[in-house]
């Protein structure tokens, strides 16, 4: 055992007999954990590779999404407490119309924040710099009201499906939930990617991203491209949203989105901001190390591990683990 | 304001002078005329003047980085941290170090700072735009977590008694404080003024325009960019040992990422890349939401709209930026067009530098 | 005087009752009742003043304001009853929000002290603020009461001013240690901490306390909301007991997620835990859960309780007793002729009195000398007193 005594003896730990215990147990919880960051993070590169934006309050998106799930499952006449015994057919379809809610509040409020904030700075050609400012306004703004809404404290969780345990992988309790979170998120990125890559509009994306003045030459629709492209980014982040609140229903509160947020982004940057596959990879990546870290160094050295790990792959892979790539004609 | 701008550079340098120095003298004294819509009803006004000038202070050695040699930093909260935690860890009783006295800390602090400025500089000023902001990004919290995780720098439990002589503060009320820091705000406007007219300064606005063409025309981008990154963080460094001898107590919850954010809203609002305009964008980011304490519940809502509506009608700040290219600009300019310097249209971060859409 | 007589039988009678249907997890179960002597902000309704008053300065609208607002409600229907009974002395309750930070606090201290018509305060309700600006109340002695700050070292900053409204962590510690060997009869404890103030204060007095049956430990984040790895840990270690020293935010989602994963240890908080919000964030995880705290439970204070709803439109929550209590006291001293800060603070120094929910004497460091600390646990859904510990 590897717990120590006195907790004050050492501030940070080397347990590697810890981690070598928990490795499997952590390695379920950061792939679906991971997950959650790696559909985040997809909103953030989409945007990114299109407009070369870092869209700050796509944390405050998400969150929206958080609410709409709570507000759904509320309105659907479920109250905190125990879970309900639903059948699987009912939690599937329950949890269907949550998501498609969320996605839809989500999707609202991404075009909702291009519309209002930053195309008016685009069609007066402002800094790049502005649009930063602007968008952490948006996102005090977003946080604000739904704090004047729904208070300062987390809504009462709602929980429709109790987490039951599948099966073991090496000794680790995989329960369905773990499951679920990785399902989803693996099949809401090949859905983007297949999107991104197959579609005519998708195209169109991939186009702008590249050269959005040959772009437009060639016919392409760059505002519709632009309204498309936050509307995806802002889908995918309400089905996180939903995904997150099944994982930890006590999600639903006005400033839950930042964290995440900015983790998030660090999973985008670490596998390689404008990359679909880069957004995913740097996810699951960033929830096992966080995972890991914990086990090794220590409950509180979370979130610092995340970004150490960051500034590390920077300096050696200044584009990030698998590089840009939605401006670049890929092969 | 454009004319009010050309009237300005119009006239001469004692002319100037004569406007700037009452206006310097007001505002010293301002805390005690106590003006009675200015006047913070909420909280106490010397203190929320103080916070608004070191707030100023910070903008300034932000504008450095951000505005003058275009490099965005979004952890420069970690510099302020450094700098408040230097001079915590050398006045507090709480602190197993040494004590000196807290005037000795002000420069030690901006010295270490400095140094820290090297280091985070040094291996990621090679990457390019957003990647430098989130590298700088995972710094700011990277400190920030240090100071909570590292027992000796105590976390939330914090210093008490920061900058105290024998349990007595340096300066017994806020109004004195706020005096310091107005002054040392004149002194860095001086030295960093300097600065931008000399060589240093306009290697960074050729590194701001465009590095690589700076990098052709032999112009050592990564040297300079160095520079500005290290003044910024001393600028950063001092102003947090002034917080922490002021407010007498360090914890590492006043250096989270919402600070950096709103030291950036401040440069941004104000102009970035002019000097006297980051010292009235600090005012609007400290000022109004301490001005308008009582209505808590609203405060960051207006001030979250007010940023987003202020960045649509006038994206290049209050005071836009302006090209300082020549040492004596002024008195060239007279000479070959008998009237001042123009004043570039637009921010010198234009447009096009980064393509957004 | 029949009547109070028939009300404290009436009183001890519930609590009797309330005694002996509680679990099996009880000490000495009965909720203290309304003392029949316990101050009463109404007083002899014949007291004069003018343009005195007190301040509440503390968290209203910033993080764990819950805890905040509950004192709030407790002083602001002590100043309300007071005021009804006593037409000729109307004392204003100022309300002033420091969100609980620690660099917000000086600036609106100063500005409670620039006031000269208030000269007493309720608050401030944190231990990191109460740090950063005691020493301004100290110079400008104006007298504080802090119902819920429970940060030991306060008290050794050699601050006149200051006064605790209940016991602090040193006692807090060891009678949580007590009660988790004790009642709970835990021979293996968790002890989990956040990074705040409060949470390593007391998670280090309870470790202290509980000497070798604290065999694992380990840190959690304010704001954190996923504790897979610390819960793997604990399910690993298999305690009989875990102790989250922190705040109801954080300890709603870890109660959940250590339900969750099957850990079938108790789940013990201290009193920033002992929440309404906490049981509603747990779901589940609430089942298994106590709390210790140095607040007195208000089940037999009916005439408070009731009043309480009424005025306040809520249901009293942690501390508000104390809140209620030591603006009482205050009030007193307002009523005694006080008009100004050094004789209030004079009075609170000197004071000797029964409250609602203790005796009210304080040594010269600022501490009570009647430090009762209570257990409680969930009962469908609800925190029911659980016995008191010391």
């Amino acid at each position: 055992m590897s717990a120590s005594l006195v907790h004050t003896q050492s501030w940070i730990q080397f347990d590697v007999s810890g981690l070598a215990e928990q490795f499997w147990n952590n390695t379920v919880d950061g792939l679906a954990q991971g997950g959650i960051y790696a559909l985040i993070a997809l909103g953030y590169t989409l945007v990114y590779g299109v407009l070369k934006l870092i869209n700050f309050a796509h944390s405050e998106v998400f969150v929206v999404g958080a609410f709409a799930t709570w507000i759904t499952f509320y309105l659907l006449g479920f109250r905190s407490g125990a879970t309900p015994d639903l059948s699987v057919i009912e939690i599937i379809g329950f949890l269907a119309i949550a998501c498609i809610a969320a996605m839809a509040v989500s999707g609202a409020t991404a075009v909702a924040l291009e519309r209002v904030a930053y195309r008016p700075l685009r069609n007066r050609n402002a800094p790049r710099l502005v649009f930063l400012i602007t968008a952490i306004g948006a996102s005090f703004a977003i946080q604000q009201t739904l704090k004047l809404i729904f208070g300062l404290n987390q809504q009462p969780q709602i929980r429709l499906l109790q987490p039951e345990p599948l099966f073991k992988i090496f000794g680790a309790q995989v329960t369905n939930i773990h499951v679920i979170l990785f399902v989803a998120a693996v099949l809401l990125w090949f859905i983007a990617d297949y999107f991104v890559n197959k579609t005519r509009l998708g195209r169109g994306i991939r186009a702008v991203a590249q050269d959005p003045d040959t772009a437009t030459l060639m016919g392409v629709n760059k505002e519709r491209v632009i309204i498309v492209t936050f509307l995806v980014g802002g889908l995918l982040a309400g089905a996180a949203a939903m995904f997150y609140m099944m994982r930890i229903p006590q999600g639903a509160i006005y400033n839950g989105g930042f964290l995440l947020g900015i983790k998030a982004f660090t999973a985008a940057v670490l596998g390689g901001i404008g990359n679909l596959r880069g957004a995913l990879l740097g996810g699951f990546i960033l929830g096992l190390v966080e995972n890991y870290g914990q086990s090794l160094f220590g409950g509180e050295w979370k979130d610092i591990v995340a970004f150490v790990v960051l500034v590390i792959v920077l300096m050696f892979r200044p584009t990030g683990i698998l590089g840009e790539s939605l401006g670049k004609a890929r092969v | 304001m454009t004319t009010i701008r050309d009237r300005w550079n119009n006239l001469s340098r004692p002319a100037q002078w004569a406007v700037l120095v009452p206006l310097v003298v007001l505002i010293f004294f301002l805390p005690d005329l106590n003006p009675p819509i200015i006047a913070t009803t909420g909280t106490d006004f010397p203190t929320a003047m103080f916070d608004v000038a070191r707030y100023a202070l910070v903008a300034i050695g932000l504008n450095v980085v951000v505005g003058q040699a275009g490099l965005l930093d979004l952890g420069y909260v970690g510099f302020f941290a450094v700098g408040a935690y230097v001079a915590a860890l050398f006045t507090s009783p709480d602190s197993t170090l040494h004590k000196i006295p807290y005037l000795w800390t002000l420069p030690i602090a901006m010295a270490i700072t400095m140094v820290f400025g090297i280091i985070l500089g040094t291996p990621t000023l090679r990457l390019r735009g957003d990647y430098l902001a989130i590298v700088t990004l995972g710094f700011g919290e990277i400190i920030r977590l240090l100071a909570d995780n590292v027992d000796p720098l105590r976390g939330q439990i914090g210093f008490q008694a920061v900058g105290t002589v024998g349990g007595k503060p340096l300066f017994a009320d806020a109004t004195t404080w706020y005096r310091v820091v107005v002054l040392i705000i004149v002194g860095v406007l001086l030295l960093v003024g300097n600065l931008e007219r000399s060589r240093v300064g306009r290697a960074w606005v050729a590194v701001r325009e465009d590095e690589d063409v700076a990098e052709i025309m032999g112009v050592p981008t990564y040297k300079f960019k160095i520079w500005a990154f290290v003044i910024g963080a001393a600028i950063g460094g001092l102003s947090g040992a002034l917080y922490a001898g002021k407010l007498g107590f360090v914890n590492n919850q006043s250096f989270d990422v919402v600070t950096s954010m709103l030291f950036l809203a401040a440069v941004v609002l104000g102009g970035a890349g002019n000097k006297v305009g980051v010292l009235l964008g600090a005012v609007v980011v400290a000022y109004l939401p301490l001005r308008f304490v009582q209505i808590a519940e609203y405060n960051y809502l207006i001030f979250g709209i007010a940023l987003i509506i202020l960045m649509i009608f006038r994206p290049q700040g209050l005071l836009g930026a302006r090209q300082r290219l020549l040492a004596r600009g002024r008195q060239a300019y007279h000479r070959l067009i008998g009237r001042g310097e123009q004043v570039s249209g637009e921010s010198a971060l234009s447009g096009d530098h980064g393509r957004v859409g | 005087m029949l009547a109070a007589a028939a009300a404290l039988a009436m009183s001890a009678c519930a609590a009797r009752d309330e005694g002996g249907s509680s679990g099996e997890n009880t000490a000495s179960a009965a909720a203290p009742s309304q003392a029949a002597n316990a101050a009463n902000p109404a007083g002899d309704g014949k007291a004069v003043c003018s343009g005195v008053s007190l301040a509440y300065a503390g968290t209203i609208n910033g993080a764990s304001a819950a805890l905040g607002q509950n004192i709030l409600r407790g002083a602001d229907l002590a100043v309300k009853q007071h005021n009804q009974a006593n037409p000729n002395c109307q004392v204003t309750l100022k309300q002033f929000d420091t969100e609980g930070k620690p660099d917000k606090a000086p600036g609106i201290v100063t500005q409670v002290i620039n006031t000269p018509d208030i000269i007493g305060v309720i608050g401030l309700p944190f231990s990191g603020e109460s740090k950063a600006a005691g020493n301004l109340f100290n110079q400008a002695g104006l007298v504080t009461i802090s119902p819920s700050a429970t940060n030991p070292a306060l008290a050794d900053n050699g601050w006149k001013t200051f006064f605790r409204g209940m016991g602090n962590d040193a006692v807090q510690g060891p009678a949580a240690a007590k009660f988790l060997t004790g009642t709970l009869k835990a021979n293996k404890v968790c002890v989990i901490e956040d990074d705040s103030d409060y949470g390593v204060g007391l998670a280090s007095q309870v470790t202290q306390a509980l000497g070798a049956k604290a065999s694992c430990t380990d840190k959690v984040k304010t704001g954190q909301t996923d504790f897979s790895a610390v819960v793997n840990k604990i399910s690993t270690e298999s305690p009989d007991a875990v102790f989250y020293a922190g705040y109801y935010p954080e300890a709603g989602p870890f109660a959940q997620q250590l339900n969750d994963k099957g850990v079938t240890a108790k789940f013990v908080g201290p009193d920033g835990v002992k929440d309404a919000e906490f049981v509603k964030g747990a779901g589940s995880g609430a089942n298994n859960a106590y709390f210790t705290c140095p607040c007195v439970p208000e089940d037999a204070f009916k005439d408070f309780t009731a009043a309480f709803k009424q005025t306040e439109g809520a249901d009293p929550g942690t501390y508000s007793p104390e809140g209620y209590d030591v603006t009482t006291i205050l009030l007193k001293g307002i009523d005694s002729g006080i008009k100004d800060r050094a004789a209030l603070l004079n009075f609170v120094k000197t004071y000797n009195g029964q409250g609602l929910t203790k005796k009210f004497q304080w040594n010269d460091k600022g501490e009570l000398s009647d430090t009762p600390v209570w257990s409680y646990r969930v009962e469908n859904g609800k925190i029911v007193n659980n016995g008191q510990i010391s």
